[in-house]
């Protein structure tokens, strides 16, 4: 970090504070200097060339920017880039392997879980982080049996995927293509 | 269950669940693969927001705070001083035109002298970075004087006194329509409605990129809906003649009418002709509230009157549409409103007065279903009324009435292609219902089950008192009630209600419009197979278009390879991705120009060559063509007779819902809906559409509208401005009919709008089924369920004679 003490710069606005990072998104290292108070979203978009994750409302509503951060879902509007150093960050682009598409992109193609498409990479990493938690055993407000592993019935996966919007209302689309990879 | 039905005499099958296969058809009827699915799902499909140039700088807007305000002056120079500003432009800076619009060129590129609503644009400036270019924006120093705002559209419509926004006065079109002159029935039912301010909310907000040429004009990448038009608008405010004004679609994050208007277009290509630079803009969520039109909200006064047996004998309507600060299409919505204001019923005599007007509101245009949606909220509320007071089902009373075939519309049009309202009805009526909520143990009052016979006539107020659920206590499991875990009793205020609702949509554009759309098709070897390139203007907005187009290609010319180009203005125009327009006019013009490159191919051929031999022999073949629907007239302004629309398209829908009486929360728990569309196309982008719409139906219904007071909107953003989740919408069974249109290519018609208007009136039935009130208004808060509920009367307490 630099400018601990004198922050102003000639136009009376303050330099912005920079941070070194050692970024890993989707695999590969992805060393950053960013502005303290730059979003992880704008680090993905603006300067790691990564627009799949979407800005719907840069507030924390729609969902359209979450992607997983060591494994987990995060709104990467609402995260500071300089507290995802170390972790390991995965967005839309980094889901399929290689050329093999996630088996939950095949299924959102595969039952028209889109139109427009603007919230589907979100949609993506939400669903994928949602299965994760199931299998690794977190319950959601829905899960009947709080001692059983959860099992992604059509309730489980509508609670699960609640964070994210969807306006062209492919929700039927999205709630099959998820069950079919839960299945 | 969530699921279409479609029975084997009338469509085709469902294909849920399969993939492309090899030697699969994949023409039309079949549910082909949107060709930009991968890319959608892999995060590389560029939307208009995604686009990049190494050197590009970022625009911003200083948008006024006022909604009626004069401008004394406007001084940029604070944001000129500061680092990394290249430019700062106001209305004194547009090369051209001032004005633009879709109907009247009424709108500034940037406000001159006034400013007529809140949030709109006054200066614009370009940085080197977006927040430098925000903060200068803000740093521009206007000297507002602000003046009395006119926000009730009543007043604006009606009261002489009342300031006008624009010279020429408020009223933006008044339409009548006259036919017959008796207004007398044993029955009558009297109705005020009133219909919110709905935002179409895609998840997109407004972006492109305006890159300056060397040869003086401009390159615009943009997320719109009608790429001539938008051309048609900016050109001439950029001062360059349309040709050194090209557009080409970007990826667009969804559109339903928000993107008919021009919002940054004419803004971005300021910037980059002043800068030499490219110029990216992208708006806010919240700047995006007020960077676009909403639909209009509307007041209506309905009186129906009918015989003893619930036919109805006229239907005299005041439907009020405030068209905010500027006209953008609020001519035609009015035109929508008045022609299809008593809905797809037989009335001998109808007196409508259809009025939009000008206020220093938002400025209201283009959303889904277009000046269809707010009259159809009223007349369904009337039809359930006259149900109640003739003592009838709500769905006897719509069979009654019913259009067919042959049917006159209020405005002489007849009805000229099948229209079986009646039998989608009582197939609708016939679909199961869903089960009652599920019951744990436990003492608790609940309504009786619904049977049947009595839920679909659905119109009994549930016993105010409430019945055990036979075989024992029961509590409901709360994760099942309104609210879901936020459920604060136990459920003894829950009572169950079912609705219906029927809609009548026009297809194309209407009232005269010259509506076309061209179409390039090119046949050509590449890598030795046939291959066909379609290319045409037709903005691809999620609705699926590029498939359709695809499809059409590979059954018209036997090819499996098919690229539909990125939509642009090399082409001629398409027009609007709109009216639910594009499947019939683009996809007529990709007919007629794949069936005229068919037709040389069948020259050009020697005998027993295969299409490749010819096309290595011949070379390439390309043919363009212009499709038109059949014409359109305009309605006669006094009566408002006339064959005003190409086509009509219907849906109807049944809602089942919970009512948490005591909360006032409601839980859709079933969305039901048949639909005509004439011949299925793709049957899983059809499915797609037919959800898309009710999910906007019903968060009209239940939960969408942009709050305005005194002229400024209280709630823009995510968070107060509410659509739709996955939890809120429900499970939905659809049937699809196929009846074909014998004037339509392939016999189709239009399918996107028609479900966003019935599913509106059949949610607020539910409510009103399940709670007694009146609910005269959408969308239905709450409070009016849980504590104003009492000032509308009790819904059953209303009958006339």
């Amino acid at each position: 970090m630099n400018g601990e003490t004198d922050i102003t710069g000639a136009d009376g606005v303050p330099d912005p504070v920079t941070a070194d990072l050692r970024l890993s998104v989707n695999g590969v290292p992805r060393p950053v200097t960013v502005d303290t108070r730059e979003t992880l979203l704008d680090t993905l978009r603006e300067h790691l060339g990564l627009t799949g994750a979407k800005k719907g409302c840069d507030h924390g509503q729609c969902g359209a920017c979450t992607v997983l951060v060591d494994g987990r879902r995060a709104l990467s509007c609402l995260t500071l880039t300089v507290t995802a150093d170390d972790v390991e960050i995965v967005t839309v682009e980094g889901l399929a392997d290689g050329d093999a598409l996630h088996p939950l992109q095949a299924a959102f193609i595969e039952n028209d879980a889109l139109q427009c498409g603007y919230c589907t990479p979100g949609q993506l990493c939400s669903a994928a982080g949602a299965l994760a938690e199931a299998a690794d055993g977190w319950p959601s407000a829905v899960t009947p049996d709080l001692s059983a592993p959860p099992r992604l019935d059509e309730t489980e996966i509508r609670e699960r995927m609640s964070g994210n919007l969807c306006r062209c209302g492919a929700y039927p689309g999205i709630v099959a293509a998820v069950g079919q990879v839960a299945r | 269950m969530s699921g279409t039905e479609t029975r084997p005499d009338r469509g085709q099958s469902r294909e849920r669940g399969h993939g492309p296969g090899v030697g699969r058809d994949l023409g039309v009827g079949h549910s082909a693969p949107r060709p930009d699915g991968t890319l959608k799902v892999t995060g590389e499909f560029a939307y208009s927001s995604d686009l990049y140039l190494a050197d590009m700088v970022w625009g911003a807007t200083l948008r006024g705070p006022h909604p009626s305000a004069r401008i004394r002056s406007v001084d940029v120079g604070p944001a000129l001083a500061m680092p990394g500003v290249l430019a700062a432009l106001t209305c004194e800076d547009v090369p051209g035109e001032l004005f633009y619009g879709l109907d009247r060129r009424d709108q500034p590129v940037l406000a001159a002298d006034r400013v007529r609503y809140q949030g709109e644009p006054v200066a614009i400036v370009a940085a080197d970075h977006p927040e430098r270019a925000r903060r200068a924006a803000a740093a521009i120093v206007v000297d507002y004087e602000v003046t009395e705002a006119v926000t009730d559209p009543r007043r604006a419509a009606f009261d002489p006194s009342c300031p006008a926004v624009h010279d020429g006065g408020n009223v933006v079109r008044h339409q009548p329509v006259r036919v017959g002159g008796d207004f007398t029935a044993p029955v009558v039912v009297t109705g005020e409605y009133e219909v919110g301010m709905q935002d179409q909310a895609f998840l997109g907000p407004e972006s492109g990129l305006a890159v300056p040429a060397e040869d003086g004009g401009v390159d615009l990448f943009v997320a719109t809906q009608w790429l001539h038009v938008d051309r048609d608008q900016i050109a001439p405010c950029l001062g360059l003649p349309p040709e050194l004004v090209r557009l080409t679609l970007a990826g667009v994050g969804g559109a339903f009418g928000a993107r008919e208007d021009l919002s940054m277009q004419v803004h971005a290509c300021m910037l980059a002709l002043r800068t030499g630079r490219p110029v990216k803009m992208v708006y806010g969520r919240q700047e995006s509230f007020f960077g676009h039109v909403h639909r209009h909200p509307a007041r209506m006064r309905y009186e129906h009157g009918a015989d003893l047996d619930g036919r109805l004998r006229y239907v005299r309507a005041e439907i009020l549409l405030d068209g905010g600060a500027y006209c953008s299409s609020t001519p035609a919505v009015v035109g929508n409103a008045a022609s299809l204001g008593v809905g797809p019923y037989e009335v001998p005599n109808v007196w409508i007065d259809a009025y939009g007007v000008y206020t220093n509101n938002p400025p209201c245009g283009a959303m889904r279903g277009f000046g269809a949606v707010q009259a159809c909220f009223a007349y369904e509320s009337q039809m359930d009324r006259l149900a109640e007071a003739c003592g009838l089902s709500p769905v006897e009373v719509r069979v009654r009435n019913a259009v067919s075939q042959g049917s006159r519309l209020a405005t002489g049009q007849v009805i000229d292609s099948p229209a079986p309202l009646a039998g989608m009805l009582r197939e609708l009526a016939a679909m199961p219902l869903p089960p009652e909520p599920s019951r744990t143990a436990g003492p608790v009052a609940v309504p009786p089950p619904a049977g049947p016979a009595r839920a679909a006539a659905a119109t009994s107020v549930p016993d105010p008192a409430g019945v055990r659920a036979p075989g024992a206590a029961a509590t409901p499991d709360l994760l099942d009630l309104p609210g879901g875990v936020a459920q604060t009793t136990h459920g003894e205020g829950v009572r169950r209600g079912v609705g219906y609702g029927v809609g009548i949509k026009n297809i194309c554009f209407s009232e005269g419009f010259d509506d076309h759309s061209t179409a390039r098709v090119r046949v050509e070897l590449l890598g030795g197979e046939p291959h066909v390139l379609v290319r045409t203007a037709a903005a691809e907005v999620g609705q699926g278009l590029v498939t359709v187009q695809e499809q059409i290609a590979r059954t018209e010319l036997g090819v499996e390879r098919v690229t539909v180009a990125q939509a642009d203005t090399t082409v001629g125009s398409a027009g609007s991705t709109s009216a639910s327009r594009q499947s019939y006019v683009t996809g007529g013009a990709v007919r007629a120009a794949c069936r005229a490159v068919r037709e040389r191919l069948a020259v050009l051929r020697a005998n027993g060559e295969t299409l490749a031999e010819t096309l290595e022999r011949a070379g390439a073949v390309e043919e363009t063509r212009v499709y038109r629907h059949r014409p359109t007239f305009p309605m006669d302004p006094v009566t408002g007779q006339g064959d005003s629309h190409a086509q009509l398209a219907l849906c109807v829908h049944r809602a089942v819902v919970d009512v948490d009486v005591e909360l006032g929360l409601v839980k859709v728990v079933e969305l039901a809906a048949v639909q005509d569309v004439g011949r299925v196309l793709n049957p899983l982008a059809l499915e797609g559409q037919i959800h898309g719409g009710s999910a906007q139906g019903l968060g009209l219904a239940l939960m969408e509208e942009v709050q305005v007071v005194d002229g400024r909107v209280l709630n823009p953003s995510f968070t107060d401005y509410l659509i739709p989740t996955i939890l809120d919408m429900p499970p939905m069974r659809v049937s699809v009919l196929a009846n074909p249109d014998p004037h339509a290519p392939y016999g189709l018609r239009g399918a996107g709008e028609p479900p966003t208007l019935s599913s509106t009136p059949a949610v607020a039935a539910a409510v009103r089924a399940a709670t007694g009130l009146r609910l005269p208004r959408v969308p239905i808060r709450p409070h009016d369920i849980a504590m104003d509920g009492s000032r509308y009367g009790n819904w059953a307490g209303d009958r006339s004679l």
